[in-house]
């Protein structure tokens, strides 16, 4: 284990470029965070996670309870249903996609009984097997609530196999705008704490450190208390820098650690692993009170909403649900995006129902939107570079990728870069350049996976010869053998006519002999 | 009821910077350098920029037509006219009227858009213009002036038009009545001639630590370039990098032999040294992307120039030092990659 990461402490270290955002933050921590009123109709997608998509287990006009099981997936978590109802449908509808498209949901009309299925929470968690927690995590639906949804279960299944030390717990919400981490660190700091040594106890760390933005407030003490009234020892609460994008799991470490996690590696390389804090207090609930993952902190923000503020929203709710109990829109509402303004990406539609990735709803004016600039050449002025938190070349890596050089664009890093923005937000030529970024990098994914089907047929077809080559041998020296035989064979027979002639000789000889030899007696 | 959205890429901020906005910081931090360089040396400084942004114009104009591409915003980005003044302030400001036409021709139509446009140049424009006058016409380049405070005729807006338009002394005495040699100029060929750096000092022509008059304007570009820093338009290696090599470079020549060598203070504030520290040499199209790229970029320059200077055919070198280093931008950047994260 490496020293300095082992001592992940009081000391912030600093990682290269980054911006100072304006943060907006507060306009939507005004309120007390509550349930929105039960929408009319819950339409929950069967694919939410990094992985395959689940197979609905209800059928159509069926009873569900709210909390049962709709939605089954070996590789990946479960979906339930978040009220009880009836479901009304198992068809196509609009997901939250920047493309549009749709995709297969189970649509549910509650019922309004709000009948819970029943729970069936861990006993004992503290002394219970870790791969019984792990599994419980799959059943509950739990996924990383930071807004990549990796399955939890998986990540911490691999941090157990790789003798994890530390869990950090990612607080440091550094987009402009999102707010719900902040509220619910602020109003759940003991579930999260709960939630935080659950997962200790699932991966096998020894502490836990909770990382917040200096700028969070009250959030610091709050958590504090909770953590030194849980275990004062192994859990500290570190406050840090509020520069975008800290909040990046690669940036945060080298925050926290002053190390880097290697270039191909995870933060398992350096004995840590990460998760939300918005994972944490689903993990508590899971385990403690058997409840599934149905329901998330969002925020719904923006200078297009009337009351910005955060809402405990059911998965499945649709948008325009949560900007109408915010009192609707205002102004020119020109882009209604999902995440913060620097990483989101927008939608098309408010028809589209929150799903476990969803942290914020954003709705941005004219005004906020940069007006369709036009598109000048890169002047190599390096704004970008001085900003990157990779430590990347964004002038040369543009280049690179629009002239397909994708040898020299995968040596300068393209691979590292986290899509954060900051280039982009920087550049005086209004350049797209993570549009490109995204494109040179799944252009190099393809490439690999091509060089790699190549490398398997090329390992294939030498396997091949080299078998073709063996049977020849072998056929080759079977024959040869066949032949020597042959040949031994015709000696043989030389060998026989040999002993014929001899016994022949013999035979003539013998009477002679025998009657010589009887003669003699 | 649901409503819908258009849809485009994130980052959603506004405002953003621009390009235009860039080369405006850098035409207003030239500014006092050339109040400076007017007051000492006449209304031909400003004229030959007026003169030199017309033609850069005209020919971004014709070149955006040819090219088939739009007008707007090319010509409007400002990056002509940065091009114009920079190579403006290379020339005497009595150099008749064609030479800003042919060397904006070579910096604007060759170096510029037959590269492929803003961004795409290999050399610095400017020096591309300034050089080919330079070696193309040796005789029109070497009118320049004396400080006013020196000069016996002082030449009015009227005279000034005159001569570089119609090329007409109109004092007796003709051109050698006005013209003077440069500093660094009466340097190279008094030095040659064996005279010591003490002696030739002595010439009115010098001030306290530069030629008289030139000190102010390198001041003048020094406020300007630290402008440019503190609105991180350019960064600190370029400008640190030029001035220190040709300090480092000379110090010990100094040492060695002050009487024929020029003190490191005075290489700095003579010539071009601070104008190309941080408006020339920091070009960023034709120049390094890395820091430590920057870096040797900058020291390339310097050293360069100081060879030229000391031991080269020409009193000052910048420009050639400039378009050398061009050259090898490319290969500088290959090894001088940064680090990546996690590498």
């Amino acid at each position: 284990m490496n020293d300095a990461v082992a001592r992940i402490g009081p000391v912030n270290h600093h990682f290269h470029g980054g911006l100072r955002l304006r943060h907006n933050k507060k306009i939507s921590c005004q309120h007390q965070v509550e349930r929105p009123r039960l929408p009319k109709q819950l339409v929950v997608p069967l694919q939410q996670h990094a992985g395959d998509v689940a197979t609905p287990c209800v059928q159509v006009g069926e009873r569900v309870l709210k909390g049962q099981q709709i939605g089954n997936c070996e590789s990946c978590v479960a979906i339930h249903s978040p009220v009880s109802g009836i479901v009304n449908a198992i068809e196509n509808h609009l997901i939250s996609h920047p493309s549009g498209k749709s995709d297969n949901c189970v649509v549910i009309t509650p019922d309004g009984a709000e009948e819970w299925v029943k729970l069936d929470p861990v006993t004992d968690w503290q002394h219970a097997d870790p791969e019984e927690l792990i599994l419980h995590l799959k059943l509950c639906g739990i996924a990383g609530l930071g807004g990549a949804v990796f399955p939890t279960h998986v990540k911490i299944r691999d941090g157990r196999a790789r003798q994890i030390h530390t869990l950090i717990l990612n607080g440091a919400e550094c987009e402009p705008y999102i707010s719900c981490d902040e509220m619910l660190m602020r109003e759940k700091p003991a579930k999260i704490i709960l939630g935080a040594r659950i997962l200790r106890r699932a991966i096998g760390a020894d502490r836990v450190v909770v990382a917040i933005e200096d700028q969070m407030g009250a959030v610091y003490e709050a958590l504090n208390a909770a953590a030194h009234e849980a275990d004062s020892k192994n859990i500290s609460v570190v406050k840090i820098t509020t520069i975008y994008p800290e909040g990046g799991e690669r940036q945060l470490i080298q925050v926290l650690t002053g190390s880097e996690v290697p270039i191909d590696g995870r933060p398992s390389d350096l004995g840590l692993v990460c998760q939300n804090v918005a994972t944490a207090a689903a993990v508590a609930d899971a385990v403690v009170e058997g409840k599934p993952l149905i329901e998330r902190y969002i925020t719904v923000s923006g200078n297009g909403i009337t009351t910005p503020r955060n809402w405990l929203a059911l998965i499945g709710t649709s948008f325009a649900h949560l900007i109408d109990a915010c009192g609707g829109y205002r102004g020119d509402v020109t882009r209604l995006v999902i995440g913060g303004p620097m990483m989101g990406y927008p939608v098309a539609s408010d028809a589209v129902p929150v799903v476990k990735a969803v942290n914020c709803i954003l709705a941005l004016t004219q005004a906020d939107v940069a007006t369709p600039q036009v598109e000048m050449p890169c002047i190599r002025c390096g704004e970008c570079a001085r900003v990157c938190p990779a430590r990347l070349l964004p002038q040369s890596l543009y280049l690179q990728t629009k002239n397909g050089l994708w040898d020299d664009a995968g040596a300068y890093g393209l691979s590292s870069c986290i899509e954060c923005g900051c280039c982009d937000l920087v550049c005086p030529s209004h350049i797209p350049l993570v549009d490109w970024f995204r494109f040179g990098k799944s252009e190099l994914v393809q490439r690999k996976i091509k060089t790699r089907a190549v490398e398997r047929a090329r390992t294939r077809f030498e396997a091949r010869e080299q078998r073709l080559e063996l049977k020849q041998r072998k056929r080759a020296e079977k024959m040869a053998l066949r032949k020597q035989m042959l040949k031994d064979k015709s000696k043989q027979k030389d060998r026989v006519q040999a002993a014929i002639t001899r016994a022949k000789e013999k035979a003539d000889n013998k009477p002679r002999i025998i009657h010589g030899s009887s003669d003699d007696t | 009821m649901t409503r819908s959205f258009t849809t485009s890429g994130a980052p959603f901020f506004a405002p953003k910077p621009t390009v235009t906005k860039v080369m405006l910081q850098v035409l207003l931090a030239l500014v006092p350098g050339i109040l400076a360089y007017a007051w000492f040396f006449g209304p031909g400084v400003i004229v030959q920029i007026l003169l030199a942004m017309v033609f850069a114009l005209i020919f971004e104009s014709l070149m955006l037509r040819l090219r088939g591409q739009p007008q707007l915003p090319y010509v409007t980005d400002l990056s002509a006219l940065v091009t114009a003044v920079l190579f403006a302030l290379c020339i005497p400001p009595l150099a008749p009227w064609w030479i800003s036409c042919i060397a904006m021709l070579f910096a604007i139509v060759v170096a510029k858009h037959l590269y492929g446009g803003l961004g795409q140049n290999l050399f610095n424009p400017a020096m591309v213009g300034y050089v080919v006058v330079l070696i193309s016409f040796p005789q029109a380049m070497t009118a320049w002036l004396p400080p006013l405070a020196l000069s016996q005729h002082s030449l009015g807006l009227a005279d000034t038009l005159a001569i570089i338009f119609g090329g007409q002394i109109p004092i007796q005495g003709g051109w050698d009545a006005i013209t003077h040699a440069t500093p660094l100029d009466i340097l190279k060929t008094t030095l040659d001639s064996g005279a010591v750096i003490t002696e030739i000092r002595r010439s009115p022509l010098f001030g306290d630590y530069g030629g008289l008059g030139w000190e102010w304007v390198a001041n003048g570009f020094a406020l300007g370039g630290l402008f440019l820093l503190y609105k991180r338009v350019i960064s600190w290696h370029v400008p640190l990098a030029v001035t220190g090599s040709v300090i480092l470079l000379s110090l010990p020549l100094w040492l060695a032999n002050p009487d024929s060598n020029l003190s490191p203070m005075q290489h700095v504030f003579s010539g071009a040294i601070v104008l190309a520290a941080f408006f020339i040499a920091t070009d960023p199209v034709s120049g390094c992307v890395s820091n430590p790229g920057k870096l040797i970029f900058g020291a390339g320059v310097g050293i360069i120039t100081l060879v030229i200077r000391r031991w080269g055919g020409y009193p000052d070198g910048i420009a050639f030092a400039v378009l050398l280093m061009n050259m090898a931008a490319p290969l500088i950047d290959r090894y001088t990659r940064p680090r990546i994260y996690g590498e």
